[in-house]
């Protein structure tokens, strides 16, 4: 997630004191501070010799008590002042009475909520918050860090503004608008899981990015303001606190938060290794379940990415297979995560798990999907996710959940009209397909002259490069000492393999479709520079 | 003779969480009964004029108009995509938890005016969310851990079991309060709900009151809320303020929103409040899904904005009502006519129903009236009010909320809404109770009669 300048510096000094868990935060201000060294001083200098003895020690501890407690609540209070200098009325700090802050102490905050507010050490985060700090534009700021470490994909942005600027007027009411504003149909409450005709649109689009290969049933679907949520409200549904997801390993760092945080469900990574092409071993999730068996973990399903996030490879019909007779066997359930479906760039094939469904007698109720627009439709602000799944109480009560982040009606109107027409989304995705080739290749081949390999990949904004040979000692260690020189010297944020939990040190996430051709030379320059400093 | 007998074994199917399988959303109370009810007849004017009339939902239709009015002359404010390429592309792209700074701004002003400028706020403690629905739920689990309790004042939403409770694992202790000091707030009251926690050893760590309150229609007085305040000071809890009905206050002068109290002490013990507001009910917009948390707490400003990614608001919806916002001429109108409406829109209920023989609590905000219908009980049980509940919605074909989904502990009280359908429709509404009541009152005769 991106953050704004001014406010992340203030979480950097947040941070950077080190504030606790405990701090409720909102200390006294400076107020009355004169007075408080003042007047111990007074006794001082009024009494006599005994009754100087008899002040000053007291004095002298009350004084560095205020200063102890001074200090320590200025750290867990640092960014007390909200960063409004333009705005004197903003919230000044309360200068309350030391005392009344003494015999209270700070307000509690929950568990859950003290681990999320410790400041986010992981490189993934760590790097796009230095993107945000420092962004590189080829005119205005050349030596700016550049993005690599951010799925997002701006090449075929252009195709849906001109849409919109044709189709449209573009207001919130939509191509339906014409010249009749009536907000009162998309003012009022509305289906909290989204609008039947957005399903409808939704389940259309599905179909057309995965090449008509396996159609979609709207009742089957559940609309959520973003994958994030949907993934979310998944695990809530599949796992109680406690329970257990695998994950084949190395997957998306934002799974960490969107199934763990408010779940209490864990993740159990089940490692892929290159010499497999980092694809899916049954063997492998059948230790790891065992595994969790003997710990006295209840593992409840398994989640995978397909195309995968960060490797970028799809899965074959034969392991899709493979993986349902092991879902079946273990009776646990199957996430399938398929938010790249439409963003395929190979001769590769994709295959959804649904298209597998269909040709066997598979237990569908424990079968899920999960999609959005922000990848495939270039579209993240829009916050727009699916929950499909073929378990009516699944459905049933994701349905009920949904109302925590539901979609905003306007934004549903506007992107049944941009979906219906299925001219557009086919010559879209048939050009943002061709487009993520041409840079991949680039781009690929870019770092193989620096000879820098990247595993064969066919679908995702990014390719996973092995930069193994570039660092010193093949470990973690190494491969972040690495990542810091490509973060800070080269200034290019890419995401290292370690914070996807990939066991194998080295290799490293690089996003290509932020950038413009011009760009991957000025990205294969600075990475030339430090494999240099590397290589010395 | 061997018979072959089949023997079905059943396979095991897959398990589901608990919070699938729970009913803790408390969807199956009354309160969402009469829904269904509604759902399957639904009242309109000319195609279905004897079906249910819903009085169940809290949705202001009053002043659509206004908002319409304001797009037809302001048709760049509903560029929602921005204007310009770059902003095109800001916006299809931005999935910011900050949410835009200038719809922040729009949002914090709206907020001051709706209490007349009593009140400052710094957009930078606001953190969107997608609804007041996600919001209470965002602040609960930041605020208390599984087990822990939240004490809420009765009668509350109905909707708060779910929100506050069904995927945080937190418990709500109810906070009793009666008809004879008009449902307010009492000091022994928190107390008595306090200490029932502690006897159950449960920890309580916050308290939520709505201000102005649903289902009761009522503002809570500056001294009341300054009492909650001490009380959560000494007690080192939380205090949660549900402001969403704040801009449908009849009258702006009676309505104190704690953020007063607040600045009048100079925000001292501020980082225990925490303020909700929706553009759902003052604005009538509840499809595009605008809630906020405004915390005086840096932790859980930063905490809150963090899990915020689960329930984000889309860009343009928060381009479009960052101008239409920010537009303080038809943000002091729009306010000012909407209370003049629901004001009327009362008097209007509140008159019919006495002619009805029906007295209601006397109200000064929110989109609904308290209604007594205690004295026409037939016991003065719950099962009572639930009898008569369901003779109004299936004989008189009105869906209201029985008090007692609302855990209101006096029998015979229900939450009628007025504002989400038109005049006509609330005439004839009136006019079924009228009838419904004579008709009583003629059967009540007959029988003594006899």
């Amino acid at each position: 997630m991106r953050m704004t300048r001014f406010r992340e510096k203030l979480e950097n000094d947040e941070d950077s004191k080190g504030s606790s868990s405990g701090g409720g935060g909102g200390g006294g201000g400076g107020g009355g501070t004169a007075m408080r060294i003042i007047v111990p001083l007074q006794g001082v200098v009024q009494g006599r010799g005994g009754l100087i003895l008899g002040s000053v020690i007291p004095c002298a501890l009350f004084y560095f008590l205020q200063l102890y407690i001074r200090r320590n609540r200025s750290s867990s209070s640092s960014s007390s002042s909200p960063p409004s200098p333009s705005q004197p009325s903003g919230l000044p700090r309360s200068s309350s009475n030391l005392f009344s802050r003494l015999s209270t102490g700070p307000v509690y905050i929950s568990s859950r909520a003290s681990t999320i507010a410790k400041s986010d050490d992981n490189p993934y985060y760590v790097g796009l918050k230095k993107v945000t700090e420092d962004p590189y534009d080829a005119l205005n700021n050349p030596d700016g860090v550049i993005q690599l470490g951010l799925a997002e994909n701006k090449l075929s942005l252009n195709l849906v503004r001109d849409w919109m600027a044709e189709n449209m007027k573009d207001s919130i009411i939509g191509a339906k608008g014409g010249g009749d504003l009536n907000i009162h149909g998309i003012a009022t409450y509305q289906p909290f899981d989204g609008l039947m005709e957005f399903k409808v649109a939704v389940a259309g689009f599905m179909s057309q990015v995965m090449e008509g290969s396996v159609s979609f049933n709207p009742s089957l679907m559940i609309l959520t303001s973003g994958a994030t949520p949907a993934l979310e409200i998944l695990s809530f549904c599949l796992a109680d606190p406690g329970n257990a997801f695998l994950v084949p390993s190395p997957y998306y760092p934002g799974f960490d938060r969107d199934l763990k945080w408010r779940t209490g469900v864990e993740l159990i990574p089940v490692p892929c290794r290159s010499t497999d092409n980092f694809s899916l071993s049954v063997t492998a999730l059948d230790r790891a379940f065992n595994q969790a068996k003997k710990r006295g973990l209840k593992v409840r399903g398994v989640l995978i990415s397909n195309p995968s996030n960060p490797v970028g490879n799809m899965m074959s019909s034969e392991t899709l297979y493979d993986l349902l007779d092991f879902a079946r066997e273990k009776n646990i359930h199957i996430i399938s995560d398929e938010i790249f479906a439409g963003s395929t760039h190979g001769d590769q094939e994709f295959v959804s798990i649904a298209k597998v469904l269909e040709s066997d007698d598979f237990d569908r109720s424990r079968i899920h999907i999960i999609y959005g627009l922000s990848k495939d439709l270039s579209l993240p602000g829009s916050r727009v996710g699916v929950i499909y799944s073929f378990n009516e109480n699944v459905l049933a009560a994701a349905k009920k959940l949904a109302r925590f982040s539901s979609i905003s009606a306007p934004t549903q109107h506007l992107l049944i009209s941009m979906l219906s027409d299925t001219r557009f989304i086919r010559e879209y995705v048939e050009t943002n397909k061709k487009r993520i080739r041409r840079m991949y290749l680039a781009f690929v081949e870019g770092l193989k002259q620096l000879g820098i390999e990247c595993m064969q990949s066919s679908g995702g904004f990014y390719c996973w490069a092995n930069m193994s040979g570039l660092i010193r000692s093949y470990s973690e260690k190494g491969e972040l000492e690495l990542w810091d020189k490509l973060l800070n010297i080269a200034k290019i944020n890419v995401t290292p393999g370690s914070s996807c939990h990939c066991i194998e040190p080295g290799w490293f996430r690089c996003c290509f479709t932020t950038l413009t051709e011009n760009d991957i030379p000025v990205v294969m320059e600075r990475i030339r520079k430090i494999s240099e400093t590397c290589k010395s | 003779m061997a018979i072959a007998i089949d023997i079905e074994i059943e396979k095991p199917s897959v398990g589901l969480s608990r919070v699938a399988v729970s009913d803790t959303h408390g969807e199956d109370s009354p309160y969402f009964e009469g829904w269904k009810v509604y759902d399957e007849n639904p009242y309109d004017e000319v195609r279905n004029p004897l079906g249910v009339i819903q009085m169940g939902l809290a949705e202001n239709q009053v002043s659509f108009d206004l908002i319409e009015e304001y797009l037809e002359q302001h048709p760049e404010a509903s560029a929602t995509w921005g204007n310009g390429t770059s902003s095109f592309k800001e916006n299809a792209l931005f999935q910011d938890y900050h949410g835009l700074k200038t719809f922040r701004k729009a949002m914090a002003s709206f907020m001051e005016q709706i209490r007349g400028e009593r009140a400052k706020f710094d957009p930078d403690r606001i953190v969107l969310t997608a609804g007041a629905t996600a919001a209470n739920e965002l602040l609960t689990f930041i605020l208390a851990n599984p087990g822990d309790a939240l004490l809420v004042p009765t009668p509350y939403y109905p909707g708060f079991d779910r929100d506050l409770r069904w995927r945080t694992g937190v418990k709500i202790i109810p906070v009793h309060c009666n008809s004879s000091n008009d449902f307010q707030v009492t000091p022994q009251a928190l107390e008595e709900a306090y200490n029932q926690a502690l006897a159950m050893n449960i920890k309580v760590r916050g308290l939520l009151i709505t201000n102005p309150s649903n289902p009761l229609g009522t503002l809570i007085q500056r001294s009341v809320l300054e009492e909650i305040l001490e009380f959560v000071t000494r007690k080192n809890i939380h205090l949660v303020s549900d402001e969403i009905y704040s801009g449908s206050v009849f009258s702006s002068s009676e309505f104190t929103s704690i953020a007063e109290i607040l600045e009048s002490q100079k925000y001292r013990n501020a980082e225990r409040v925490h303020i909700v507001y929706s553009l759902s009910k003052d604005l009538g917009l509840p499809g595009f899904r605008v809630g906020m948390i405004y915390s005086y707490n840096d932790q859980v400003v930063t905490t809150a904005r963090r899990m915020s990614s689960f329930s984000l608001v889309s860009s343009q919806t928060q381009n479009f009502l960052a101008s239409m916002l920010s537009d303080t001429k038809f943000t002091k109108n729009y306010i000012k006519i909407n209370r003049q409406r629901l004001r009327k829109r009362y008097e209007m209920i509140i008159e019919g129903l006495r002619k009805a023989g029906i007295e209601c609590l006397k109200g000064n905000g929110g989109l609904f009236c308290w209604m007594n219908l205690s004295p026409f009980l037939e016991k003065p049980t719950r099962e009572g009010e639930l009898g008569l509940w369901n003779s109004i919605l299936h004989e008189v074909k009105l869906n209201i909320s029985p008090g007692s989904s609302c855990y209101c502990s006096e029998p015979g009280w229900f939450r009628v809404c007025f504002a989400n359908m038109s005049e006509q429709t609330l005439e004839v509404a009136l006019k079924r109770i009228h009838d419904f009541m004579e008709k009583r009152k003629t059967d009540q005769r007959n029988h003594l009669s006899y």
